[in-house]
């Protein structure tokens, strides 16, 4: 049930984060969700594509360093702490998140939140048995 | 005007030229007869010790260089028996290019004897406290002007490096009137007196600086925060250790020790000796040493000599401050680093071989990065990853260098390079 995640080598310097996303935008590959995490020196960017086989095809070709990380999606209602309410979970189970990031779409009411665990496979389990949806890769990508 | 030895310091050139040619023909001969390493380089040249008539017959002698002494280490240029040797001192280069130098007591004596020529041109006598803040042990800096300043006569007081407070104390409670260290740590150290408000207390009249290269405008710097005159001192443990030739008065370039070492300038790519004033490499000849007697040794050192008249009356020749390399080496902190190192370092630690050393002088200090370009290996999608990979880098450099670099991750091909080929090194120093 998990979905994949691009991430991307960004050096710090002005335009780089431009460049990147201009050889997905140029493409006419849609972006579901972006992330950033950011040190003195360089950022990871990290990216839900909607083709991301042809996206990675394409920053690979252009000298990009990337990777593809498997992270889970789970579909929210966009109500005060239902966010909350999945973290409590997988704390009460002790699974750590690495790092997470969440957006809503133009289905109205829905919000969907990216979640990077250590153990995919135990994180689904334990989600699941909450009654708590994780949505595939298939729909994330047509939102 | 005082000097140490007058004798050879201000020695007539027709009695210079005849006791560097004595010397020359005994060291040739006693070389060939005891050390079979350069032997058989001489035999392979189809030259004989006869063959070395006067100076002039130098050029037909084989080069040494740092990797015929790491080829015959470590005994395999010792020219007499182990048991009348009385020390070892060692290059400060760090793994695998270490090189070490033998001392019977008379080298030992020599030695001192050259340092105690650049204390007394530096304006020291038995009246002086001389504070030597070279590290001691197997660099030749400490023990050099140690045993220099004994010679003289001076109080001598072996601090070593570091611990820049207590360096600080005792030089304001004993009165030290001769610093003897690394410019940069000079500089470091004239920062440090003028922040502690200690100025006022200190007694310095003169400091000799040298292991590293430094500019014209560090050497005002120091000078004007310390309120001393600042001298270089150059040499190299392979010919004896510091005071291979320093500076006097003129502060105009470095009197060399010529009746112990004898220097040629050559064409680093042809080995040719170049006419006197071309700007080439210096290459030295031991005339009077007995453990480790090297001839023709290339220091990879770029400078001019010059026979200039000198107006502190010493006629031993000149040589400028080294103005490059002739091979890629870098004097990082007063520590010898080759790019090769470096690059052995990152390959180890699954790094490419691209990449880029920026080497700049911040504050009169050495600062090292080395800009990595990034791999899909080593790229992670957290940086948690990344930054642990990048600390196992700086710490096994640590190790290899001695000093803590910056490492920078940088984007793929994104390294100069020129013809194609990548341009390792960036010295920004202004030197």
């Amino acid at each position: 049930m998990s979905i994949d995640q691009i991430s991307v080598f960004v050096e710090n310097s002005p335009g780089r984060l431009a460049e990147v996303t201009e050889i997905i935008g140029g493409a006419g590959i849609d972006l579901r969700a972006v992330s950033i995490a950011d040190t003195a020196d360089f950022g990871v960017l990290r990216i839900i594509a909607a083709e991301p086989l042809r996206a990675v095809e394409l920053l690979r070709s252009a000298n990009c360093v990337v990777s593809v990380t498997q992270v889970l999606a789970v579909a929210l209602k966009d109500v005060p702490g239902s966010l909350a309410a999945v973290l409590r979970v997988l704390a009460d189970a002790g699974v750590s998140i690495e790092y997470l990031y969440a957006f809503i779409t133009r289905k109205k009411g829905d919000a969907y939140v990216i979640l990077r665990v250590e153990d995919n496979a135990r994180a689904e389990k334990i989600l699941c048995e909450k009654g708590i949806t994780l949505v595939d890769g298939a729909e994330i990508y047509a939102l | 005007m005082d000097y140490y030895q007058r004798e050879m310091e201000c020695a007539s050139r027709e009695a210079m030229l005849d006791l560097q040619t004595k010397r020359l023909k005994d060291a040739v001969r006693g070389v060939y007869e005891n050390v079979a390493y350069y032997r058989g380089l001489m035999d392979e040249k189809g030259v004989k010790p006869d063959d070395i008539k006067s100076l002039e017959d130098l050029p037909r002698l084989p080069f040494l260089s740092k990797d015929d002494l790491r080829a015959a280490y470590p005994y395999g240029l010792l020219a007499v028996p182990l048991e009348q040797t009385v020390r070892i001192q060692s290059t400060s280069g760090t793994t695998g290019r270490r090189v070490v130098a033998f001392y019977t007591q008379h080298d030992i004596d020599t030695w001192e004897e050259c340092c105690a020529r650049a204390i007394v041109a530096a304006g020291g006598s038995r009246k002086d406290v001389v504070h030597v803040c070279y590290g001691y042990g197997l660099f030749t800096g400490g023990p050099g002007l140690n045993g220099g300043s004994h010679k003289v006569g001076s109080l001598t007081l072996p601090m070593s490096s570091g611990n820049t407070e207590r360096q600080i104390q005792l030089m304001c409670d004993l009165s030290s009137t001769i610093l003897c260290c690394t410019p940069s740590y000079a500089a470091f150290l004239a920062e440090s007196i003028v922040d502690s408000g200690a100025r006022e207390r200190i007694k310095l009249k003169a400091g000799i600086f040298g292991a590293e290269f430094w500019s014209e405008e560090m050497r005002r710097d120091i000078e004007a925060k310390l309120g001393i005159r600042a001298y270089d001192i150059y040499g190299l443990t392979e010919i004896s250790g510091p005071g291979v030739s320093f500076e006097c008065s003129e502060q105009t370039g470095m009197h060399i020790n010529e009746d112990h070492f004898f220097p040629e300038i050559i064409d680093p790519d042809s080995g040719e000796p170049l006419p006197e004033g071309s700007k080439g490499e210096l290459v030295f000849t031991c005339l009077s040493k007995e453990a480790f007697p090297l001839l023709r040794y290339r220091t990879r050192d770029i400078c001019v000599l010059s026979r200039k008249q000198c107006s502190c009356g010493r006629t031993l020749v000149k040589m400028s401050r080294v103005m490059g390399r002739s091979d890629d080496m870098l004097i990082i902190r007063g520590v010898n680093v080759f790019p090769s190192q470096i690059e052995a370092v990152l390959l180890k630690c699954g790094y490419p071989a691209n990449y880029q050393i920026i080497v700049d002088r911040v504050k009169h200090s050495d600062t090292i990065e080395v800009q990595v370009e990034m791999t899909p290996e080593i790229f992670s999608d957290t940086v948690k990853d990344i930054s642990r990979k990048e600390g196992e880098l700086v710490g096994a450099l640590r190790s290899m260098l001695g000093i803590s670099p910056k490492v920078t991750l940088v984007a793929p091909r994104s390294i100069a390079r020129s013809e194609g080929k990548a341009v390792r090194v960036i010295d920004r120093r202004k030197i």
